[in-house]
């Protein structure tokens, strides 16, 4: 509960900032405020406490995603220095994070369809407005107001989804809900069932799978690059947490055509993510469509919903993390300086700053899941869990998938570390905290790649 | 103890490499870091006792609840693979000596890792941990062509690593499905691998998967296609590390993993499998004849030579096998040897074009010499080290099937008609503007050659030791895939 209150808080003071005067020192200061979060989330660890009549439940799976929330909201501050420059927008582009991270830990914390309903809007109506925070850029706005329309578009299949299961089971608690199917699981109405595949529909959505992802490539490339790697990262973490939550403490029992269908749309999100993405030439559009294709091995945890489910599902979403932040790092930079986003801009990257090279090098070889990278593991344990519950099919849709994922991530690393044809051989500034933050996230892609039951057996 | 040494201490050599800022030492230090290997792995060889058990094991818990250790340790065959590795890896950074590269610091910590990478994947004993080192030899070698290598490399290096994933994810695919098949607590033990019992159908689609993984990167026909490229655009180093050790992963893995996990599996569909080992031989050998690039031409006998390796460990006889492991051998020095002639010539006359050479025999009396060695060991003659790994090999096939031992045993005939050709036209004949100013052999390349010549004629001399030290190790397998 805590977390949830300093983060609103700390959106609080950084629109206070603009009051008061104290722009200058707001993002260490909101550095700081998180990592006082983060002490008081992990103080939660091992107990479950409910909050406002069982509105909130703190338990081990909530205290953990707060965790890696928090976390990867930590490292995308350090890495988004230039999205903050323009002193005219700071405090209003730190609060509207500030905001869409209270309302990523509310989705993660609920046990209330309501409260997921509230934190699903939070987050969303947010992001609607930091997609079109570039505002004098076409794409930008373009992104924002595709994004506004099919949110809402999903919002309405949940809400009619929530209303659903409402009608049948008389509660919003998910506990009530559990219940309910625990009890009357033989003879659950088709209502029932209804509502469950609307509110998945709605998830689909909000986390772009297929054939709900139609407006992720746009939003993405359109967006401002480190809103991007935020709606990557963050946004996903937060959508994919709440969706295994929802389904694995209500639904999980209640049987039905969920899972099937779910199976098809995760193998479908793999294959159609990795295919369009060999075909793009810009690197920020390939990563959208690698994005859907992760989207679809995210869904293979929720598909499979066993014991390792859930452990394997914040290890992807930690090692994606830990890959996306660098990789979009250095593509801001390439773009700042403004070189665009195309595959050139990367051609002979290892020459003009080799750490950038190196960082790009091993996040692809981790959203590749090449060992030793983090990626690896992850996938792995996706694999595994599949494997358990029989869908093999889909397993072997995923490394079917994953094959074609190293042909336009290796296609980047070729380009960097071939030097011939390059346009420019002019160096590239990197600032000191960029520095030290991209070695950080390194090693810990390397070191989760050789150890990862660090993270995938906390639970 | 001396196998977690033999693994790291390449490791820790490369990152110590990556680490440097300038390159000028960096040929020195590796070299001395391979030349300490190749002690350890001579070492560990005057410790081995000639049985058939797992020795200098290693074996703490990696990933507790996924049943996942690392545990590894030396038999026979792994033991004479690493010795090939670590003997190998000297003659390879040898061979780059004066060589100028760019950023030749990272050249070198590639070999390293490459090295650490390929004794993990021959002293393995966990499926998983086998799996991993398989992969992280690959990376290594991946980046060596594709930053040092030729004409073409941006395409071929992603072919070729896209093919070599592609099995890679079929192995795991294979090795994830016996995991699964152990018993609770699941294992990834290679004792527990063993064990797994598994119903025919399931032995067909696991011997499928893991053959496919070991063919590609053997290759056998019709797994091939990315070989010839990529030996061809890699750097001399480059091709010899693949050629000369990373191929021999392909055998390695049919010997140690293939047979005793699915032995019903080989029952069924070894026959078809040795079929195409065999086809390999004779279409790769018919497509050798007609090359005119040294280097390619190399690289089709070597998918024709290892054709041959392949259909002996498919003939499933303890000769077989024998004949494997010392074609392993001499297969590796020979091959590594013809590289280095290979790239002494594009050095001194600007090309690898067959027929643009002639006369240098005359200019160069050492080279020629030391080439007719390597050359001889190369087409099997009596008393050179390919000769007693194809008699073996054919005597084996012969008594599987008799009449494809025919087949197979074109490649020596074939093999003696283009190497013999390519002889005579590099090296004698009249004498060819190219050759007009060709250096005989330096010291340093003396040295190199050295060793290579003398394993050529020790082990075809006299091959019992490494009889020796493989016969229990492969006679257990044998028997634990019940058939022997």
């Amino acid at each position: 509960m805590e977390p949830i209150i300093i983060v609103s808080l700390l959106g609080v003071t950084a629109l206070l900032s603009e009051m008061f005067g104290f722009k200058k020192v707001l993002l260490p200061l909101l550095i700081l405020g998180m990592a006082a979060a983060l002490c008081f989330n992990q103080s939660h660890w091992g107990v479950n406490t409910s909050y406002y009549h069982d509105m909130l439940l703190v338990n081990n799976y909530s205290v953990a995603f707060s965790s890696l929330l928090i976390v990867v909201a930590g490292i995308w501050l350090v890495f988004s220095g230039p999205y903050f420059t323009e002193i005219a927008f700071r405090a209003d582009r730190a609060a509207i994070i500030m905001f869409s991270l209270t309302g990523a830990l509310v989705m993660i914390s609920f046990s209330n369809l309501v409260m997921l309903f509230l934190g699903i809007e939070i987050l969303s109506i947010s992001m609607y407005i930091l997609a079109g925070s570039n505002k004098k850029d076409p794409a930008s706005n373009e992104a924002a107001l595709k994004y506004l329309l099919m949110g809402a578009f999903a919002t309405a299949f949940l809400l009619f989804g929530i209303t659903l299961v409402y009608g049948v089971t008389g509660t919003f608690s998910l506990a009530g809900i559990a219940d309910h199917v625990m009890s009357g699981r033989q003879q659950l109405p088709a209502l029932m069932h209804t509502g469950i595949l609307l509110m998945m529909v709605g998830m689909a959505f909000k986390v772009a799978a297929v054939p709900f992802h139609f407006w992720a490539p746009d939003v993405y490339e359109g967006a401002p690059n480190e809103v991007t790697s935020f709606m990557m990262t963050i946004v996903k973490t937060a959508a994919m947490g709440a969706f295994f939550r929802l389904f694995s403490t209500c639904f999980a029992a209640a049987g039905g055509t969920w899972p099937l269908i779910l199976s098809v749309i995760s193998a479908l999100t793999i294959l159609t993510g990795n295919i369009i993405a060999l075909y793009q030439q810009n690197v920020k559009r390939m990563l959208a469509y690698s994005s859907i294709a992760h989207a679809g091995y995210l869904l293979m945890a929720v598909v499979a919903m066993n014991q390792h489910s859930a452990g394997a599902l914040l290890f992807y979403l930690a090692a994606y993390a830990a890959a996306t932040l660098p990789a979009f790092a250095v593509l801001s930079a390439l773009a700042a300086n403004g070189e665009g986003t195309g595959t050139e801009a990367f051609r002979g990257l290892a020459k003009r700053n080799p750490l950038y090279a190196f960082a790009m090098a091993v996040s692809l070889l981790s959203l590749a899941g090449i060992p030793p990278a983090a990626g690896f593991f992850a996938k792995y344990y996706l694999f595994v869990a599949a494997f358990q519950s029989h869908y093999i099919w889909l397993a072997i849709t995923g490394v079917a998938g994953s094959l074609a994922g190293v042909y336009y991530y290796f296609r980047i690393i070729t380009a960097m570390y071939i030097s011939r044809g390059s346009r420019d051989e002019t160096p590239i500034h990197a600032s000191l905290p960029v520095r030290v933050m991209l070695l950080i996230v390194i090693a810990a892609t390397v070191i989760l790649g050789i150890f990862p039951g660090l993270l995938a057996d906390y639970f | 103890m001396i196998t977690t040494l033999l693994i790291f201490f390449p490791l820790l050599a490369g990152a110590v490499l990556l680490a440097m800022r300038r390159g000028k030492a960096a040929f020195g230090l590796s070299l001395a870091a391979a030349a300490g290997e190749l002690v350890l792995s001579l070492y560990a060889l005057s410790g081995f006792r000639s049985n058939a058990e797992r020795q200098f094991e290693v074996n703490v818990s990696w990933i507790k609840s996924m049943g996942i250790s690392f545990h590894a340790g030396m038999d026979g065959i792994s033991l004479l693979l690493v010795l090939l590795t670590t003997f190998l890896s000297v003659i390879i950074i040898m061979t780059s000596y004066r060589r100028t590269f760019n950023k030749p610091a990272l050249f070198y910590a590639l070999i390293m890792f490459m090295e650490g990478g390929l004794v993990g994947v021959f002293t393995a004993a966990d499926g998983f941990l086998f799996y991993v080192f398989w992969e992280l030899a690959l990376i290594p070698v991946y980046f060596i062509c594709l930053m040092w290598g030729g004409e073409g490399r941006e395409r071929i290096t992603l072919k070729f690593f896209i093919y070599t994933l592609a099995g890679s994810l079929l192995l795991l695919l294979g090795l994830l499905y016996l995991y699964l098949k152990t018993p609770v607590p699941h294992s990834f033990d290679i004792t527990a691998l063993y064990e797994v019992p598994l119903t025919s159908s399931e032995q067909v689609w696991i011997f499928w998967a893991m053959f496919i993984a070991f063919a590609i990167k053997m290759p056998v026909f019709p797994f091939h296609t990315w070989q010839p490229d990529t030996y061809t655009a890699a750097p001399a180093q480059g091709t010899m590390l693949l050629s000369g050790i990373m191929l021999k992963m392909g055998v390695y893995g049919l010997i140690r993993w293939l047979i005793p996990v699915v032995p019903a599996g080989i029952q069924e569909w070894g026959y078809t499998a040795l079929l195409l080992s065999v086809t390999g031989i004779v279409y790769a050998s018919a497509i050798a004849i007609v090359q005119r690039d040294f280097k390619r031409l190399i690289a089709y006998s070597s998918i024709a030579h290892v054709g041959l390796i392949s259909a002996g460990v498919f003939s499933l006889n303890l000769q077989g096998l024998q004949g494997a492991v010392v074609q392993m051998l001499s297969h590796g020095v020979n091959v590594v040897g013809l590289f280095f002639v290979a790239d002494i010539l594009l050095l001194r006359t600007g090309t690898n074009d067959i027929s643009g050479m002639g006369g240098i025999r005359n200019r160069a009396p050492w080279f020629a010499t030391v080439f007719m060695i390597i050359l001889l060991g190369a087409v099997a003659l009596p008393l050179t080290n390919g000769f007693v790994g194809e008699f073996l090999l054919l005597g084996a096939i012969y008594q599987r099937h008799a009449w494809m031992t025919a087949a197979a045993g074109l490649s020596v005939i074939l093999g003696a008609v283009y190497m013999l050709n390519s002889y005579q036209k590099i090296m004698l004949g009249e004498n060819n503007t190219k050759a007009a100013g060709f250096r005989d052999l330096d010291l340093h390349e003396k040295i190199i050659f050295i060793p290579v010549v003398a394993m050529v004629i020790g082990m075809g001399v006299y091959p019992a030791p490494i009889l020796r030290i493989a016969e229990p190790a492969l006679k257990a397998i044998l028997v634990h895939a019940g058939l022997a």
